[in-house]
């Protein structure tokens, strides 16, 4: 009755996936949209490794942690875009002396 | 190292809900409370509570390799990468946005509706999990996890590698501070 199978892993990622994408829409500072990505991607995270441990594929030991491996590159990706974004919001923040992305309405190039 | 092992080997048993309840109930209060508050420093505090109740659940479902690589590049690279974000592009660090209600109101009721149409959708599939799988005796997934690298999954670790290189470059060229 008690038994955690992978609905239960599913389920908890589609909540933090809600929470990610309401504070993708709800925040005015360009860090906490940030803030929501990362959410949005530890939740696919979760679906990734909930599914390698739970409906793992063939026979072969490669392919026992294939879901972990695309894990990994979620979190190299995601590292690699909070650093690129940061680099653009400081940017952002030295020609407009704000972070608010409702200011960040045009462009020069 | 015998937390790791106890991972891999060791049926937790009845303990098992309970942690995965209390690991949920922390992931999704932090979570909903990076949506509530309204102070950048808090919500990175909230998404590090996130951040290692992922880190527990990867734990709980046998990938402790990759509970330590959230651990220590998440918890320890991403995050402390943000804070100094909000350090250097705030002057105060409580600076607070005023959201409009109807703005939330919409972006509440947009998640919900997305949140209800997933676990509707989950609910109708057959999701088809044939159980936990027991390794064998021998099986050593930071080993295998190793050579996937370097053989099935070579092509993408080698573009991840030149991705990383071309992050840093960039990162540091736009983040230099101008002669003027």
């Amino acid at each position: 009755m008690f038994e955690i199978g992978i609905m239960h892993f599913v389920v908890l990622s589609v909540v933090v996936f809600a929470a990610g994408i309401c504070t993708l829409l709800t925040k005015r500072n360009a860090i906490g949209i940030l803030i929501g990505i990362e959410l949005i991607m530890n939740a696919a995270g979760i679906n990734f490794v909930a599914y390698n441990r739970y409906v793992w594929g063939g026979g072969e030991a490669g392919s026992l942690i294939d879901g972990q491996i695309f894990t990994i590159f979620i979190i190299v990706l995601a590292a690699a875009e909070a650093a690129i974004a940061l680099a653009i919001f400081l940017n952002f923040y030295n020609t407009f002396s704000s972070i608010d992305v409702e200011r960040a309405d045009e462009m020069k190039g | 190292m015998y937390l790791l092992l106890a991972a891999q080997s060791i049926d937790l048993g009845p303990v098992q809900p309970l942690l995965f309840y209390g690991l949920a109930l922390l992931l999704a209060i932090s979570a909903w409370s990076v949506v509530l508050s309204d102070n950048i420093v808090r919500m990175a505090v909230f998404l590090l509570l996130a951040l290692g109740a992922v880190a527990g659940l990867y734990f709980m479902l046998a990938a402790e390799f990759l509970a330590a690589v959230q651990l220590i590049v998440y918890a320890g690279g991403t995050l402390i990468l943000i804070v100094f974000g909000v350090m250097l592009t705030s002057k105060n660090p409580f600076l607070q946005f005023r959201v409009k209600l109807w703005e939330r109101m919409v972006a509440l009721a947009l998640a919900l509706t997305i949140c209800g149409f997933l676990i509707f959708a989950l609910v109708k599939t057959p999701l088809g999990g044939n159980g936990p799988l027991a390794p064998e005796a021998g099986y050593e997934q930071v080993q295998e996890i190793g050579k996937s690298l370097l053989s099935t999954y070579l092509v993408p670790f080698e573009v991840a590698a030149v991705l990383l290189l071309v992050v840093m470059i960039g990162a540091a060229y736009m983040a230099r501070r101008r002669a003027q």
